[in-house]
Formats: structure tokens, sequence, C-alpha cells
């Protein structure tokens, strides 16, 4: 069975998309990398620096899978260490100490799976990443350019605005996980993949995302274009807020989620 | 400090998705448990007697109302949010029939227990989480109460305790529960920027989205002794990476050597223990 969500989820891995590198190369007039959490450990999979956004100092942060082989392999195929999540966060209270907005690019099947990554904890470290992204003092806005796997996604996407490419994917776990817990059978991913309701299209239904960044032009110089423009009008948006208002705003976005009423 | 230098049979098969096939809940008319570690059966009516824990130091499972007459004072607990009740959201194909059972082996609504309470004297907003409805996964209706529960908390300038025991974010609320992860962050986080206490305890088993939520944002973060505590499920690592697990991988007393709790803390030492950490936090008078 075939169906169009697990077209996306095999379009947004693609090795033939761009990865989060050619969005910084196209789309910032400079970029300083910077390198290690200061804790333990540079991770490859987490690439991040400052930037300028036309004129804007801003600081950026991706989850980079790799383009060759040799680099897939060094950047873990974009599923991060703590280390990277770490680094992450070190980046991000920097942009804060500084006023620089924060652009984060998001394309990752999920976090690092390893025994290191656990001893290390994998767990603390984004739950560190979801605590202090809420209340970061800065404008935060969140792209997911592929794929975007769960609670390893989710610690770089606690932003002010969500925006998913027309084929990324976000999803709770992913389609071959669903079926081998749901029917014992991985090859059903794509019934899977329907189910999750893990496209753009359902996150925007949904209400978890502001925008759908159509791809009609994908790779091409017109593309970056259109996406730079749109960062630039958002950021300028979100940074003439009142901080307090801002930082409301983000709050309320998430508490929103399944809320109910109670006493 | 009591170390336990045997290892359980691994059962963290919980996947970030969260078992779906419920543990056995304990039988009132069983006249014996058998005992994984010592393989002993005890009479149910001399593990009532000492709070679920097995001679040779194995702790058994606990349901929520279990737990929570446990450690807090005779009449003290307060139910909140009772009417928080599931959601299907995504309209996931069984999820209902998984609901429906799980509501009949736990006797509960959803997978966590909320309220105030007294312990030993001292009052404290109380959270546990249900290990008998699907092993308290995270959907909608825990992030909320939890959530609520902070909010709450952060209100009135209260402290925090909370049991945790969950296979993770339930996947069959998709995206819904993920997010519960940053919700109830969120609300952990503000309770904690208004310089309030937040004491987690980790039970058997704590992963997942739970462990990367609000089960690792304590500042204080207690264990049970040979609780499985971990992000990633062992069976996928694994699967993942075709290495042997070290021994005594994602327990308690890994996580301590690892450094990321505080202390192991047998079921016995709980209550004394947190009502000494309670008073030291009050922070009502806004001290
Ligand atoms: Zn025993």
């Amino acid at each position: 069975m075939k169906t169009e969500a697990y077209e996306k989820v095999r379009t947004a891995r693609s090795n033939s998309r761009p990865t989060s590198i050619d969005y910084i190369h196209h789309i910032f007039d400079v970029f300083f990398e910077m390198h290690g959490d200061r804790k333990f450990a540079d991770d490859g999979a987490v690439v991040g620096g400052i930037a300028l956004l036309n004129d804007l100092p801003v600081t950026v942060i991706s989850i980079e899978k790799g383009r060759s082989v040799k680099e897939r392999m060094a950047r873990s195929f974009g599923a991060p260490q703590p280390e990277g999540y770490r680094k992450a966060l070190r980046l991000m209270k920097q942009a804060e100490k500084f006023g620089r907005p924060v652009i984060c690019l998001i394309d990752t099947s999920g976090a690092y799976c390893g025994i290191g990554a656990e001893e290390r904890g994998q767990g603390q470290a984004i739950a560190d990443n979801l605590m202090e992204m809420m209340t970061l003092k800065t404008p935060v806005i969140s792209v997911f350019v592929g794929e975007g796997g769960s609670g390893g996604a989710l610690a770089l996407a606690v932003a002010d605005r969500v925006w998913m490419l027309e084929n990324a994917v976000y999803s709770v776990i992913s389609p071959e996980g669903c079926a081998s817990i749901l029917w014992k059978d991985s090859s059903r991913a794509s019934e899977a993949a329907e189910v999750l309701k893990l496209t753009a299209e359902d996150s925007y239904e949904n209400g978890f995302i502001e925008k759908v960044i159509s791809e009609g032009d994908i790779g091409e110089d017109s593309f970056y274009e259109r996406l730079k423009w749109e960062l630039i009008w958002e950021m300028n948006a979100l940074r003439d807020k009142p901080l307090e208002e801002l930082l409301e705003e983000r709050y309320q976005k998430f508490r929103k989620v399944g809320a109910q009423e109670t006493d | 400090m009591a170390f336990f230098n045997f290892r359980l049979q691994p059962k963290n098969e919980l996947e970030k998705g969260g078992r779906t096939s419920a543990p056995v809940q304990s039988d009132e008319s069983e006249p014996e448990k058998k005992c994984p570690n010592c393989h002993k059966d005890i009479p149910i009516s001399e593990l009532a007697g000492n709070l679920n824990v097995c001679s040779c130091g194995y702790h058994f499972r606990l349901n929520s109302r279990q737990r929570i007459g446990m450690i807090t004072d005779k009449g003290s607990f307060k139910e909140l949010f009772t009417e928080v009740d599931y959601s299907d959201p995504i309209d996931f194909p069984g999820y209902q029939d998984k609901i429906d059972s799980a509501k009949n082996l736990s006797k509960e609504k959803e997978g966590v227990v909320c309220g105030t309470a007294k312990i030993g004297g001292e009052d404290c907003c109380i959270f546990a989480m249900e290990p008998y409805f699907m092993m308290g996964s995270m959907g909608t209706a825990v992030g909320e109460k939890v959530t609520s529960l902070f909010e709450y908390a952060t209100e009135h300038r209260m402290s925090v305790v909370g049991f945790t025991v969950s296979g993770g974010a339930r996947m069959q609320e998709g995206l819904f529960s993920l997010l519960q992860m940053a919700k109830t962050s969120g609300a952990v986080k503000r309770h904690n920027d208004a310089g309030l206490f937040y004491l987690t305890v980790l039970t058997d088993p704590t992963t997942g989205g739970v462990t990367a939520s609000f089960a690792m944002e304590g500042d204080i973060i207690l264990a049970e002794p040979s609780a499985t505590v971990g992000f990633a499920g062992a069976r996928v690592i694994e699967q993942t990476t075709k290495k042997a697990l070290p021994k005594g991988f994602q327990t308690s007393e890994f996580l301590l050597k690892h450094g990321f709790v505080d202390a192991i803390v047998s079921r016995q030492r709980q209550k004394t223990l947190i009502r000494h950490l309670l008073k030291i936090h009050d922070r009502r008078e806004g001290v």
C-alpha cells in the first residue's frame, strides 16, 4: 500500500534533497561556525554559529545529515548525541546574552540511539533544551527542512514560529517503528505514515506550525531567496514584540496543545 | 547506601511510542507472588506490610494509588483535575480499545493521578504516574494533568513531588503527545523560575519522552533501586548498535554513576527523606 504521507517521508529522507548546510550557505551572508559543547565533545550532527541575515546578526543552529557518505558517517546521519543538544543550548544562551535572534533548521530521524548517548544523558540533554527554549529571551524560528523525528527534533523546535517545508515530516515515532509496534510488521510503514498524521499539512491543520513552505523550486536560488525574505519579515515582526508578550505567546502556543478545562 | 548487585532481566522493551501490552496487575485474591529476583514465593499480606518490597530488596511495582497512599499522610490527599479524560485527537486505529482495557485494568481514567497532600505534615503537590494504564505513557491527558499541577503549584507557591513511571510518549496521539513534552517542560520551567522546589522519584520503568522532559527536570532527582531509566529502549539500542549492552545498563545505579540522579532511595526511606527535603524547601512565606 502506497500512501501520500509515506511518499513525503521518502522525499524528506532523500539524499538528493538540500541539507541544512545548503540553507546556511544560501540564506545567510556570513556564517562563522562554532564547535563544541564546552563540556565533553563537538557533535558533528549539530552545526551552529553566528550568521548575518541580511544585516541582522543571528545565531543559526541546525541538524545536519551530511552529503557525502564519509560526511554522513561523521555526522551520524544527523542523529545528535547529547553533546549536540548541549552545543545548541550553549549557542542559544549566547544568542540570548547578545540579543541575537535564533534560527533553527531541523533535519533528523531522531536523537542518537546508543550506549554512550545514554551514559551521557540523552534524555536529560533534551529535557534541558525544552525547558530553556521555553523562556529564552530572544525570538526563535525553527524550520523543518527534512525529517523531524520525535524528541530529538522537538529539542530544537520550542520556538515562536515553527515552519515546515512542504515535504518535511514531523512525527512522534518513525512510521517503521510505529508499524512494528502496531502490526509487528515494519514493512507496513506506509500505512503507519498515514495514521500518524506526520505531514506538514497535518501539522498545519492541527495548529502545531504557522507556515508550510512550498517546494516547487527547492534548491534553486529563487527558493532560498524566498525563504530568506520570509525569515527576515517574520524575524522583524517578532523583534517588534515586547519580550513579555513574546514569551507568553510562546508558552501558550504549546500550552494549548491538547488542553482541557480544569477547575 | 544499599547497592544491589543483581541485574533484573532486561525488561525495557518500551520504545518511544510506549508499550501497548499491559503488565499484569496484582490480583488481590492471589495468596502469594513470585519474586523475580530471589524467586521466592512471598505471601501478598507480607508484601503489603513491607511497601511491596521483597526481603531481598526487590521493589515490586506499585499502582498510582498505592504510591500516593504509601507516601502521603493518611487522609491528606486531595485529588485534582479528575475531570481530565483521554482524547483521540488523530483518530488512531484501535486506540479506543486500548483505552478501554487500560481503564479496566487500572481502574483509572488516565495515566497519572495528581493532587495535593501532606507528607509528614509538609504540604505539597504530588503526582504519581500509573503503570497499569498503558504503562504511564504520556498523551494529552497526562500532559494536561501534569502541566495543570505545576501551574497550580506555581500559583500557590507549593513544592511538587512526582513519581514517574512511563513508557514515553503515547504513539496513538501522534504529535499531540510529543508536544506534551514541551508543554509540561514549560510549566516546570515557570515553577522553577518562581523559585519553587520540584523533586522527582524515578521508578521502574521511566523511559522515552517522559525521561526527556519532566522526569529529568527536578531540582532533586531520586530513583528507586534497580529501576530501568533511560531515553531510548535497550532493545532498540542493541538492535541499532549491534553491541552487547554493559551490565546494569539503564538502571538507577547506572544513572547514579554517570551523574544523572542524586540518590537511590529504597521505598522504606522515601517518606522520611522527602519530608525533610520539603521542609528545607518550603517557600510559601517567600523566604
Ligand atoms: Zn526477592
